[in-house]
């Protein structure tokens, strides 16, 4: 017995499923998927290919790539990644897969570390993908495995669904069997990777033959179980990791029917069945209300009632707990103890000595001299913290690589000074496109890279443009005389607002690359140091 | 057999490292675990805490429920007042009695202290006395593992042998640290 995170249990699964080629993007709470393959033995023997890469379409398009070959592969990556990756996953539905293609995505209800919650399984309903949605640690070990040969059976890519709270708990799993890796194969009919319009239009058909195969598949899969109940008054459907809450809060065997679903295109025997019989359904699903808005219909079908959380029997938005289920259920709970007034909440903060903190005082000062007018459009990473107290400084944070590109907009648009902050590993991940669009529309844009060498916040994945940051920028077209690296520290700080005011007065792109690296990434290669000296 | 416990701290004070030994201990025993963690930019100086749940029967939720829980371990004493709501009426908590102020609107230190005072059974532990007395500040979390130890019931071979596993391929003094930590901590509530 193991015991393993959700992330690292589908991570083992995957290898044990015949896992060949890996690649990712990290990101809360994907990142330990693939922090497990790098450090697994199989990686260290080179039976594994496993890569962080740009960005997440990059890394979904390489595993495509390595399917095409024949083998089995993955992509990892959190719900948000899945946008950046969404053109290679509509279309690899479009051209099916060969070696079986697994496309794993872990949604962030709650926004513990994202800014929306959106809900992946949408995502299926585009592509028309089937989607693995393991309940626990145990079926997250399992999923890779029937997603491997659902694929293989369907030439289709199979998504696997997470949660935050399954990926980022750990719980004791059995695993089993590893079994063989496939050789490289090619497709037998590989014009159907050529998705020129009249090719396209017969994949499309073929996709959709095979739905009712897939509903099919989801009817006998074990990943959807139906318990029969003797009291139909109340039918419980409850998706994914919710099934676990609905098990906690239920402390006899149900009387109600339940069923359990973990595998789509939705089981829609089993559902026939359940409204059928019962006179009101309870849909819990960790997420949007994906399953219920079907079953609810337009217009609402008057029989049986469907409940969840668009009925606002259970929250709309956030994520499930084992309290929020048994209320929808109406089952008595002990009354809550006295919580206490006093705790103040304690947002997460730059570490002490922090680049970041230098370069936010930094533009703190250097927009000192236009109050009011002066915008900061930044990014996703630590730096995206500069937004709280004390510094207070930045205007925007909406997406990877927004921040060039908005502030180039908002350039356009009248306002001025315009600043763009944005990591070194957010740069390479999607905002180089960002700057050649400023370069090539000579946009009066200061961009602030804070290169601290890692990709920091997910905790210190190598950064794709390390120490190349420079000659990126020049050879995109920036003018060398406006490209400069400085180094955040105090006693820099009046040479460094010197500098960066002179370039934001400079009418045109110009880029200061702030370098110095993360004091976490630092701070373990001098204990590693030590230890290792410590050793000999 | 059966625990459920809410570990609290701040991102930095080794509130994983715990989680982990904890959850190690049970495992080693057989028993079924569920743990429950906080990753990301929370880990960055912010709220910190940790579900763990072991049972011999299976344990389905990976989140505790209100009024179920039977131990919040703390290594900051304002943390240890976030989870209050959800004790079991029996329910134990356990805190480091020392601060870690890193937001300008911490409460008075006063009434913290007053509050987890009056908890009836509550234990306030100097954590970061006995760390240095083992000598590693960095093994306050430890020191709180052995104060939490008689409550966790999982006996010290498993709870010691747990710390030998995660701190394995450390120097041996990084280990002995740890287990003397341990040991300073269980002593500290036993003698309360």
């Amino acid at each position: 017995m193991q015991l393993l995170l959700g992330n690292e249990a589908l991570a083992r699964g995957a290898i044990d499923a015949g896992l060949s080629a890996a690649y990712a993007y990290p990101g809360t709470p994907s990142t330990e998927i693939t922090e497990y393959l790098i450090q697994s033995h199989e990686a260290a023997r080179g039976d594994l290919i496993c890569r962080w890469t740009a960005n997440e379409k990059t890394a979904l398009e390489a595993a495509i790539g390595a399917s095409y070959a024949g083998v089995r592969a993955m992509a990892s990556m959190k719900h948000v990644g899945l946008n950046v990756a969404a053109d290679p996953f509509v279309n690899a539905a479009i051209a099916g897969a060969n070696g079986g293609l697994l496309i794993a995505v872990a949604d962030d209800p709650s926004m513990h570390s994202s800014q929306n919650e959106q809900d992946s399984r949408l995502f299926t309903d585009i592509a028309l993908m089937p989607c693995i949605e393991p309940a626990d640690q145990q079926e997250a070990y399992l999923a890779p495995s029937a997603a491997f040969d659902l694929s293989e059976t369907h030439s289709i890519p199979v998504l696997v669904r997470l949660t935050t709270r399954l990926c980022h708990s750990r719980a004791t799993i059995e695993t089993g069997e590893s079994r063989s890796r496939n050789p490289v194969r090619l497709p037998g009919d590989p014009r159907r990777y050529i998705l020129l319009p009249a090719i396209a239009r017969k994949s499309y058909e073929r996709l959709l033959e095979r739905q009712p195969s897939l509903i099919s598949a989801s009817e006998e899969s074990p990943f959807n179980r139906y318990f029969e109940g003797p009291d139909t008054s109340l039918g419980i459907i409850a998706c994914g990791l919710a099934y676990t809450h609905l098990m906690e809060v239920l402390d006899e065997p149900s009387e109600h029917p339940i069923l359990k679903i973990g595998q789509y295109p939705l089981p829609e025997a089993l559902i026939e069945r359940m409204v059928e019989t019962c006179e009101r359904i309870l849909v819990i699903e960790e997420g949007y209300p994906y399953v219920e808005a079907k079953l609810r219909g337009i217009p609402t079908r008057p029989h049986p009632i469907v409940h969840g959380r668009l009925s606002r029997h259970l929250p709309r938005t956030g994520e499930l707990t084992p309290e929020s289920v048994a209320e929808a259920l109406e089952l008595p709970r002990p009354a809550p103890a006295k919580a206490s007034s006093t705790p103040a909440p304690r947002p997460p903060a730059l570490c002490p000595g922090c680049p970041h903190i230098d370069t936010s005082k930094l533009l703190k000062d250097a927009l000192a001299a236009y109050p009011d007018e002066g915008k900061i459009f930044s990014d996703i990473g630590c730096y995206t913290l500069a937004a709280l107290p004390p510094y207070s400084v930045i205007d925007t944070c909406v997406e990877m690589g927004a921040s060039i590109t908005m502030a180039k907009g908002a350039s356009q648009a009248g306002l001025h000074p315009v600043l763009a902050l944005i990591g070194d590993s957010t740069f390479t991940h999607s905002g180089m496109t960002g700057l050649l669009d400023c370069i090539n529309e000579h946009a009066d844009v200061t961009v602030v890279i804070v290169d601290n060498l890692t990709t920091a916040m997910t905790g210190g994945q190598p950064s794709s443009g390390n120490t190349r940051l420079v000659s990126i920028c020049t050879g995109l077209g920036v003018d060398p005389d406006h490209v400069h690296v400085i180094e955040p520290l105090s006693v820099n700080h009046e040479t460094n607002l010197a500098l960066l005011r002179r370039e934001i007065e400079h009418n045109g792109p110009s880029v200061v690359i702030s370098q110095r690296e993360c004091i976490q990434t630092a701070r373990r290669r001098a204990r590693r140091t030590r230890e290792e000296g410590a050793e000999q | 057999m059966k625990r459920d416990l809410i570990l609290a701290g701040v991102g930095g004070q080794g509130l994983l490292a715990l989680a982990a030994v904890i959850g190690e201990a049970a495992r080693s025993l057989g028993l079924y675990v569920k743990q429950a963690e906080v990753h990301g930019m929370a880990q960055r100086g912010g709220v910190v805490q940790s579900h763990l749940r072991y049972s011999d029967l299976p344990v389905h939720s990976p989140l505790v429920s209100t009024s179920r829980v039977d131990l919040v371990l703390a290594l900051e004493p304002m943390e240890a007042l976030r989870y209050l709501s959800y004790l079991a009426p029996e329910g134990v908590v356990i805190t480091n009695s020392a601060p870690f102020v890193n937001i300008p609107e911490y409460p008075d230190e006063a009434t913290v202290r007053q509050e987890l005072e009056a908890i009836e059974k509550g234990y306030l532990v100097d954590a970061v006395a006995l760390a240095k007395e083992a000598g590693a500040l960095q093994a306050a979390n430890m020191v709180m593992l052995g104060a939490g130890s008689s409550i966790l019931a999982l006996g010290d071979e498993a709870l010691t042998t747990a710390i030998r596993t995660f701190f394995a391929g450390k120097p041996e003094a990084v280990i002995e640290t740890n287990l003397t930590a341990y040991r300073l901590g269980a002593e500290a509530v036993a003698s309360a």
